[in-house]
């Protein structure tokens, strides 16, 4: 059975690729189910600590395609609730590090703001060409984009549907790190393979925490905050972090 | 190579792509026809593994007097609807992509500048990685006499090539230029007899595609990079860059063939 979505174990880090090459890794229903399981399957696997997410050279990930929804009727939309699968990777509890080269766009481009550390290679191209089709993002842009780089910004990409160069997407806060395409891999890679160093529950409920930032008060956020930051304290993680940073030394993080 | 182009010629030989401007009646100017045609060539030249390096040369005594003037709106008669209706339009359409191209192909570009020189064509011969001239040719920017200001990314790679002082001076003075003046201010990197210009561009050329693919490409980016980056930024991109480099086969290869060459029983550094 041919898959949408080819997945790995490297060390600690569970690799999720898109790839549906004829498709310019076009996201529908089914690839999307295909990795949500991938990636839920990675988040609850304790050998895991972090994911990687990435496609093709040609394309991250494309909008859903338009043969599968053309003659969906409202009511069919609201049934089937396709864009829905796009919440359950914010839920995911492990970081995922997004690896994009070639096209993010609309529900693609979704997917990458779904990510917590995106790495993009200088000619990657990010948009959202929804309105072109005569309908809104569906996958959260307009909410997740607003917050993430204001309104003029969002206005622009997202009623004018052009697509912006890597370079653009980092100016504005789209992406996290910009290099060269043949590094793509290798960058995001490594970012994993540190992130998997770190005191896995910091990790977590620092995801947490700056993911909640961005749907709560600033009041209830510091409490928020304040309250995760103390709980690591019950933490053998904690107790290592510091007396290593004392000692001098490497810490090594037991992961409770 | 068959040729169904009518505003330039193509010629494939020895890896060198020969794209050779060909309207010299009008002294080579650029026109819709020729902004598709050398997009199409470009192409051709970055899809084709057997193309290593490219050369843009032009017919007659002309390398390429710039835009064909019968083409801008400015000329139209009176009453007449002109097909080109803004000139920043046409950058954006017809002329910008062209030159990002040159510059965003990963193979070299040599410029072989076979005369006369004006406008755009001065910008097309800067979008060119290297430039070789012959000693009839001459350089003007003939923006300002006509009202307009320099395009094509002169008015950065000139900056870039030659410095801010003599860019400003060619630019806002638009006075003509010989080639030894062209070479004095480093416009041009050689100048060379001109019957000799046409052998020379191919020779050029060849020692570039005999040189080894991805090196050069990834040189090519990071000499575009270094246009606007700081220390910092260029240390960490040519290590990114190298990265890549150091696990092409060609690198292999040739440091082998390097110590292979010293004395058996030598100590290496």
């Amino acid at each position: 059975m041919a898959r949408d979505i080819l997945t790995e174990v490297d060390g600690q880090v569970g690799v999720a690729h898109i790839s549906r090459p004829a498709a310019l890794n076009a996201l529908n229903q089914g690839t999307m189910d295909e990795l949500v399981a991938a990636l839920q399957h990675f988040d609850n696997d304790p050998r895991i600590r972090c994911m990687l997410l990435t496609g093709d050279e040609r394309a991250f990930a494309t909008g859903a395609d338009a043969a599968d929804q053309v003659d969906a009727s409202s009511v069919e939309m609201q049934q089937r609730d396709p864009f829905a699968r796009w919440d359950e990777i914010d839920q995911l509890r492990k970081p995922v590090v997004a690896a994009v080269n070639g096209y993010a766009l609309g529900s693609g481009c979704e997917l990458v703001l779904a990510c917590d550390i995106v790495v993009a290679g200088e000619t990657a191209r990010f948009g959202h060409p929804e309105i072109n089709l005569g309908i809104i993002p569906g996958a959260g842009a307009t909410q997740r984009l607003t917050r993430l780089i204001g309104r003029a910004r969002a206005m622009d990409l997202i009623l004018t549907g052009r697509k912006i160069l890597a370079r653009e997407a980092l100016d504005m806060g789209i992406v996290s790190r910009v290099v060269p395409r043949e590094n793509v891999a290798e960058e995001a890679r490594k970012i994993c393979h540190d992130l998997c160093q770190q005191a896995p529950l910091a990790v977590r409920l620092a995801k947490v925490a700056v993911r909640k930032s961005q749907d709560m008060s600033l009041s209830a956020g510091l409490a928020l905050e304040r309250s995760l930051c103390y709980s690591l304290f019950a933490t053998d993680d904690q107790k290592e972090g510091m007396r290593a940073s004392m000692e001098n030394r490497p810490p090594v993080f037991a992961g409770r | 190579m068959a040729n169904s182009f009518s505003t330039i010629r193509i010629r494939s030989h020895a890896g060198v792509l020969t794209i050779t401007l060909n309207r010299p009646s009008a002294l080579n100017a650029f026109n819709a026809d020729m902004g598709v045609e050398l997009g199409a060539a470009f192409r051709m030249a970055q899809r084709d593994d057997k193309t290593r390096a490219v050369v843009l040369t032009g017919t007659g005594r002309a390398f390429c007097a710039g835009q064909d003037l019968r083409e801008l709106p400015a000329a139209a008669a009176d009453g007449a609807q002109p097909e080109m209706k803004d000139l920043g339009d046409h950058l954006r359409e017809n002329i910008n992509p062209l030159v990002l191209r040159m510059r965003t192909i990963e193979k070299p570009v040599v410029a072989a500048i076979n005369g006369v020189t004006a406008g755009a064509g001065v910008s097309f011969a800067l979008a060119a990685d290297l430039r070789i001239c012959s000693a009839d040719a001459t350089f003007k920017m003939a923006f300002a006499h006509i009202g307009l200001v320099p395009d094509a990314a002169a008015t950065l790679t000139l900056v870039r090539t030659v410095g801010h002082a003599h860019a400003t001076e060619l630019c806002m003075l638009d006075e003509e230029i010989s080639a030894e003046r062209a070479l004095q201010i480093g416009l041009v990197n050689r100048v060379v007899d001109d019957a000799a210009l046409p052998g020379a561009g191919q020779a050029l050329a060849e020692q570039l595609a005999a040189l080894p693919q991805q090196a050069i490409g990834l040189t090519k980016r990071a000499l575009n990079h270094a246009w606007m980056a700081t220390l910092d930024d260029q240390l960490e991109y040519e290590a990114m860059l190298q990265s890549t480099a150091g696990r092409g086969a060609d690198h292999k290869q040739r440091v082998r063939a390097f110590l292979d060459k010293r004395a058996p029983g030598s100590t290496a550094d």
